[in-house]
């Protein structure tokens, strides 16, 4: 692997790593101060087990390779487009991120997720869990803004990182 | 969410509750008659929190997520805005009650001129469904068991104690859904219901035939994901579970004397009561039902008072439940750790320490009994009788074979410090008294008890022996000051407080649970005969102490129920085993219709008053019952040790 590939990829392990224990902080917290109750690494680890607990650490371990996985997309969106990444391009690209989870990403859960119950067919023995609906607000009428903001500083994060990183003065 | 009308909408209270003959020009039952006896409830619950049912099918009383959480269902306390959940005949019935064999499984028939009605109740103890389930969920199975019935169901959640009248939402077939910040209450039946009162309130009117079952399930989460639960067998599968769960812990009990329904039955309550996240168990799951109709005492029960320490590890340990007494001890010992080396009177689920107390002015009280409170001021007083509670508890729990880890015994030493520097000092005593604080002697009795325990504990090499010379000699200057200060010669009996001339209080009928004289000693039966004098009723009831001027409220309250099960044991302690079970089985008779007793009983009419059900009286029950038996154990702590000397009068 040439300098350059090291170099890359150490600013993905390191700055995903950092914009996702960012963005679950924000959504994590949102949950416990009652703004809204989706925890999206507990729904990625029901797609895996019905128990709750191992869903809960399944779910966490995965959110955070998704997050290093899309860390690394966002990183090739930047080198796209070069000089222009700084953190307000990634916080659009959050944003982006955020309303296509929000608009169409959580609204087809029920016909792919397989414990997330449909409002059209009902529940059945697996599939028990509430749908989470257009924008979450199933999940709590804040729940697209506290996604919306953690998906933000997601891309904000990743955004200032790479502009700093590669001499970008911003 | 909308905020609450000023006009009510009673949906269909009145023919619920159809022989109420206090009705408005709507024939809808007003004021009192609208809230049925304390009596007439029952328990559900889950060992998290519990639900009241009423004999009309009606849950009136629903706290979320747990005990001390704010109520959904608050009827009891507001018939017009507390919200209900309420399923039951159109027509005048009949009811006949039964909890399910062993379990806190709730089963109501109505008999009515055309059918019979059968209404199965329970809350779903957590981690028996299997998979993923709602952090709470009742369940209520209706089935027509014979002709037709006419069935009414009305679902009224209102969040916050009522405060909150949420909007129900129909979410396809998963169910009625409303929310409140991050709890998230669903209501699924088969039943169509139909949305009334601004979309706050569901209703419905059916008719069923013999063969005929119904489910409703209501699931609550808080902040997670929402869970929605099945209906049909499956939902019957769950029930059966719960039931299976009950009964598998009700094996557990090795109590095998007399009145073992009774016994069985106060072990389940206090089961249900026991919060099983941390092994605490709360004095009721209830707040502000009035120790007299109409009066100012309604206080909030839905926490652990210390006070009940010993009682509870005694009632544990004697049935065989030597897990719940570990647990209950470990969260005495480290749950209370905000305020060692003091102890507070009462603490939360959690051990959270501070528990203000605050007003609902918006709630009308049970039968217009104000204030409703919520909080409990008791918190902040002085209550030297814990000490000696606690103590006790860890000593019990050490003779039955516990071991304490070398943390709780220094612990313990530190209390015994915190004894020694403070039992000199007044305090409000056992019953919390609002006005000012006076040395009552069965305070100073239970730090002599704080004392002479550690002693003997310290002699057996189970707590570090610190401090062990100054604990001999305040443990008998306390008693040297009960002698002197606290009997009363003219009357022959230990009064309620230092040089309270022959003022009883019926705390003192538990001198001889704790040892301070042989049982048959004089002055001990001189105490009980002055109590059943002074306090005692008919029924073998007795109040705890004369409310008329002896603290800062409005007198008047009913008869304890807890005193009146210690006068069985006192009794039946000194031998009088006949006597005792006499007054025990009139006491018995006393429960309501499933065996549950409230705090108080007003003595005039037998009806239930105060907290319901309460621990308190079902530990005494217990303990009285252990006494008949004559397993309960001696408490007399230094009695059992070569160190005795100590605990001579």
């Amino acid at each position: 692997m040439s300098g350059d590939a090291l170099f890359h990829l150490r600013n993905v392990l390191i700055w995903g790593l950092v914009a996702t224990t960012a963005m679950t902080t924000i959504l994590q917290g949102s949950q416990g101060l009652g703004l809204s109750r989706l925890s999206l690494p507990f729904l990625l680890g029901t797609l895996f087990t019905g128990d709750r607990r191992l869903a809960n650490v399944i779910g966490f371990t995965f959110y955070v390779l998704g997050g290093w996985a899309f860390a690394a997309l966002y990183y090739l969106v930047f080198l796209v487009l070069d000089d222009k990444a700084s953190w307000w391009l990634g916080a659009a690209l959050g944003l982006l991120h955020g309303l296509f989870l929000l608009a169409v990403v959580l609204p087809l859960l029920p016909y792919v997720h397989p414990r997330i119950a449909s409002e059209h067919d009902g529940p059945t023995a697996t599939r028990r869990l509430e749908p989470p609906g257009f924008l979450g607000l199933n999940y709590g009428r804040r729940t697209a803004l506290t996604t919306l903001l953690g998906q933000l500083v997601y891309g904000a994060i990743l955004g200032a990182a790479y502009a700093v990183h590669l001499g970008i003065p911003k | 969410m909308v905020a609450v009308p000023d006009r009510p909408d009673l949906g269909a209270i009145a023919d619920i509750l159809s022989d109420a003959p206090d009705v408005d020009r709507r024939g809808e039952p007003t004021g009192r008659m609208a809230y049925p006896p304390i009596g007439d409830y029952a328990v559900i619950g889950d060992c998290g929190t519990a639900a009241l049912v009423a004999r009309s099918g009606s849950i009136d009383w629903l706290c979320l997520p747990h005990f001390s959480g704010p109520a959904v269902f608050a009827a009891l306390l507001d018939y017009r805005h507390g919200g209900r959940f309420a399923v039951g005949p159109v027509a005048p019935a009949s009811v006949n009650r039964r909890y399910l064999g062993a379990s806190n499984v709730l089963e109501t028939t109505f008999l009515t001129a055309t059918g019979t009605l059968r209404i199965t109740d329970a809350m779903l103890i957590a981690g028996t469904a299997g998979g993923i389930e709602p952090l709470r969920e009742v369940i209520r199975v209706v089935e027509v068991v014979a002709g037709k019935v006419e069935i009414e169901i009305t679902y009224q959640p209102r969040f916050d104690f009522g405060r909150l009248r949420p909007r129900l939402r129909r979410r396809g077939r998963l169910g009625w859904c409303c929310e409140y910040g991050e709890h998230w209450l669903l209501l699924r039946t088969e039943l169509p219901l139909i949305l009334e009162d601004q979309v706050a309130t569901l209703h419905g009117r059916f008719s069923l035939a013999a063969g005929d079952k119904r489910h409703l399930c209501l699931a609550y989460v808080r902040g997670e994901s929402g869970v929605i639960p099945l209906l049909g067998a499956a939902a019957d599968q769950r029930l059966a579970t719960t039931r299976r769960w009950w009964e598998a812990w009700s094996d557990g009990c090795v109590y095998e004397g007399p009145y073992r329904g009774a016994v069985l039955r106060s072990a389940l309550a206090l089961k249900l009561m026991t919060y099983a996240v941390s092994g605490a168990v709360i004095a009721a799951p209830t707040a502000s039902l009035p120790e007299r109709i109409g009066g100012v005492r309604n206080w909030d029960y839905r926490f652990c008072w210390l006070r009940d320490a010993s009682l509870t590890l005694s009632a544990f340990l004697g049935l065989g439940y030597r897990g719940e007494a570990e647990a209950f001890l470990g969260w005495l010992l480290h749950a209370t750790r905000l305020t060692w080396p003091e102890l507070q009177v009462l603490y939360d689920v959690y051990g959270e320490a501070e528990i203000p107390e605050r007003s609902l002015d918006h709630l009308e009280g049970y039968r217009e009994s104000r204030p409703v409170r919520i909080g409990n001021a008791a918190y902040a007083q002085r209550q030297l009788d814990v000490y000696g509670a606690v103590i006790q508890a860890a000593f019990d729990f050490v003779r039955s074979g516990g071991r304490l880890a070398p943390e709780e015994g220094r612990l313990l030493v530190r209390l015994g410090q915190t004894v020694c520097r403070s039992w000199r000092e007044p305090d409000h005593g056992i019953w919390e008294t609002r006005g000012d604080p006076r040395h009552f002697v069965f305070s100073k009795l239970m730090c002599w008890v704080a004392l002479d325990r550690l002693v003997t504990l310290q002699a057996t090499e189970r707590v570090p022996r610190y401090d062990e010379a100054r604990f001999r000699r305040e443990r008998d200057a306390i008693r040297a000051a009960i002698e002197s200060r606290g009997f009363d010669p003219a009357v022959g009996s230990y009064v309620a407080a230092f040089d309270a001339a022959g003022e009883a209080d019926a705390a003192l009928l538990q001198m001889a649970r704790f040892g301070f004289h042989d049982p048959t000693d004089p002055r001990l039966l001189g105490t009980e005969a002055h109590v059943r004098r002074c306090l005692g009723h008919r029924h073998a009831l007795i109040d705890r102490y004369r409310t008329q001027g002896q603290d800062a409220l409005p007198p008047g309250e009913g008869a304890f129920v807890a005193c009146a099960f210690w006068a069985v044991e006192a009794r039946a302690r000194r031998g009088d085993t006949m006597g005792a079970a006499s007054d025990f089985e009139t006491l018995l008779a006393l429960a309501n219709d499933v065996g549950l007793y409230g705090e108080e009983i007003a003595p005039d009419t037998g009806d239930m008053l105060g907290n319901f059900p309460q621990a308190f009286t079902h530990l005494a029950l217990i303990n009285a019952a252990l006494a008949l038996q004559g397993r309960a154990t001696p408490h007399a702590g230094a009695a059992e040790t070569p160190d005795s000397s100590g605990t001579a009068a």
